[in-house]
């Protein structure tokens, strides 16, 4: 091969190795960014676990003591006022997998005869999901008030997973729908040749093909409803029906400048079945978050 | 027959929870309800209202701030930065590593909004036991207190701290399928990583970066649960964006406003905004090719 006129061996070697630096260069700058970029993030949620099991933390970060004791409010009232915490929690897994439940029978049978079959109000459809889900729900949150205290259903865990279930389905069937739209034709006819009517092969065949659809929207409706912060601290006022966003949003006004302990152990309480989740199913919800409209 | 069964519970779920609050807010716009929940028609009232209140002037601009602000320093310029960065780290160096701070930066979309709160209240403590105040004490200096002193800038990069995981998702996604026989070519040429980011990325994600800004503009407007959380509004309403607002014309406060009649007007007023944004957007940016694609892109 010709070498560059003007370009000794020596100088190309010269350039590659300078040109070696300065990669290295680029990638400790662009390690360095991202860990002090993300530096609020690690010691915030580091702090969450060090506060829950220390007494206090000396300039803010260093662990003293280790200790239990933050967690007492396992075993006993932080306050007078305080529901029972393991009724708030199963209150809250109660909102949870409603919620999952009503995601899973109502969207995917909705998503199917939208990829699938054709009918009259096909065309209408479709254009209604995606409008109704850029009309976000959050401003519709008045007139829901006025409509669960109309069904009676104020401060129960039901009206507020069928709530969120109705502001979450145009998202639901959208990505299920998706799932659908990938399940090859030749399978669904292969099925119907076969002797099936279309709903069991909806069930033996297609279903089966749109797993991974099913358990990335159990996961993400689970999640969402385990959350919920402003529909729980709005429509429950009632103690017995709390779930642990409430419960926590209260240590917080009792607590906040006197008991960082337990402030951060009630915390990590209810965000550690979340990252229990998300340890395992971080690749799934990395492809479903894009379509959520949370947090801007 | 059987189509229509399969539909009804979506359609039901739908009607009683999405539609009907929908024309219940306009409806309820033009009464002077509170908490007792009478219908009693007041025509134009609350709409006249809004001209006359002299906080709105204020709100407005709280609002432009805090959407425009977040979107464009965090949620597109931080994002695509997380998104180079994190990309760049999985091409040349770790995929293990890469997915741990996209992972990192995810967390805080899938954390319970109290519990992201709690973690920013220790953050910004006023007294030395929070995490600024205590380095700051380490270097002998007197505490600062972030929520009252810098409101508007907490607002923004508390939000903007999850909104960046969404534009650095989709913008990481577009610059592992950009071929990569583009950078071949450029690093034949002797072009360095910055002026291929220059030269060849940031072109190729033009479509990406008009869709988060516009989707998120959209988002944003709508978005106050954590500025709720962490200044409630204040200190005397620096921190009220317009949808936080409305929500405290009706249920905030320690003695719960109930106006929800007004409150919906401010709530119609909102999506009327949001109308004109998405309007604007779709003109100007000619978004409609492009929102197609990620709706397929997401799955």
């Amino acid at each position: 091969m010709q070498r560059p006129r003007g370009l000794s061996g020596e100088t190309l070697l010269e350039a590659a190795r300078r040109q070696r630096r300065r990669e290295r260069l680029l990638t400790a700058g662009i390690y360095a960014f991202l860990i002090a970029a993300s530096l609020p993030l690690l010691l915030g949620y580091g702090w969450l676990v060090l506060n829950s099991f220390s007494e206090k933390l000396v300039y803010g970060v260093i662990p003293q003591k280790w200790t239990l004791n933050n967690f007492r409010f396992l075993w006993e009232l932080p306050g007078r006022y305080y529901p029972n915490l393991w009724r708030t929690t199963w209150n809250t897994v109660l909102l949870a997998s409603g919620m999952t439940l009503l995601m899973l029978l109502i969207a995917t049978p909705t998503a199917y005869v939208i990829s699938r079959m054709q009918f009259k109000a096909r065309g209408f459809l479709l254009p209604l999901t995606l409008i109704l889900h850029s009309f976000p729900g959050i401003t519709l949150l008045i007139a829901l008030y006025y409509v669960l205290r109309s069904l009676n259903l104020l401060n129960s865990i039901a009206g507020v997973f069928l709530v969120k279930t109705g502001l979450m389905l145009p998202l639901g069937i959208w990505i299920m729908k998706g799932f659908f739209d990938g399940v090859p034709w030749d399978l669904e006819m292969s099925g119907l040749v076969d002797g099936a009517s279309r709903l069991q092969t909806l069930w033996k065949i297609i279903l089966p093909q749109v797993k991974p659809g099913l358990a990335a929207l159990a996961i993400f409706s689970f999640l969402n409803g385990w959350s919920e912060y402003i529909f729980v601290i709005t429509f429950i006022q009632n103690k017995e029906s709390w779930t642990l966003a409430s419960y926590v949003n209260s240590v917080v006004g009792d607590f906040q400048f006197l008991d960082y302990g337990l402030l951060a152990a009630t915390a990590l309480f209810y965000i550690a079945p979340v990252l229990i989740f998300f340890l395992f199913t971080q690749k799934y919800l990395m492809r479903v978050s894009v379509g959520g409209t949370k947090g801007g | 027959m059987c189509v229509f069964l399969l539909l009804l519970p979506a359609l039901l779920i739908i009607v009683a929870f999405y539609l009907v609050p929908g024309l219940l807010t306009g409806a309820m716009s033009f009464t002077d309800m509170n908490h007792r929940l009478v219908w009693n028609f007041a025509g134009w009232k609350n709409y006249g209202q809004l001209l006359k209140d002299t906080l709105l002037n204020r709100v407005f601009w709280n609002t432009v701030v805090y959407v425009f602000g977040t979107l464009l320093i965090f949620n597109v310029t931080f994002g695509l930065v997380l998104a180079l960065a994190t990309a760049y780290i999985s091409e040349r160096h770790s995929e293990q590593v890469s997915l741990f701070f996209r992972a990192l930066w995810l967390l805080p979309r899938f954390t319970p909004p109290i519990v992201y709160g709690v973690i920013w209240l220790w953050i910004l403590d006023p007294t030395r036991n929070g995490l600024l105040n205590g380095v700051l004490d380490y270097f002998g200096h007197s505490p600062v207190s972030w929520l009252s002193q810098f409101p508007r800038a907490v607002i923004i990069i508390t939000n903007g701290m999850i909104g960046a995981s969404f534009g650095m998702i989709l913008f990481y996604s577009a610059i592992r399928s950009i071929s990569p026989e583009y950078n071949w070519a450029a690093a034949v040429d002797g072009a360095g990583w910055l002026s291929r980011v220059r030269h060849i990325t940031l072109p190729l994600l033009r479509w990406q970066l008009l869709f988060v800004a516009a989707y998120q503009t959209l988002s944003l407007l709508t978005s106050y649960e954590y500025i709720l959380i962490l200044t409630g509004g204040g200190p005397f309403y620096r921190t009220t964006v317009w949808s936080l607002y409305a929500y405290n014309q009706a249920f905030g406060g320690y003695y719960a406003a109930y106006n929800f009649g007004y409150a919906t007007a401010l709530t119609m007023v909102l999506v009327l905004f949001s109308l004109i944004a998405s309007i604007i957007y779709w003109r100007v940016f000619r978004l409609r090719e492009m929102m197609a694609e990620p709706k397929i892109e997401v799955m």
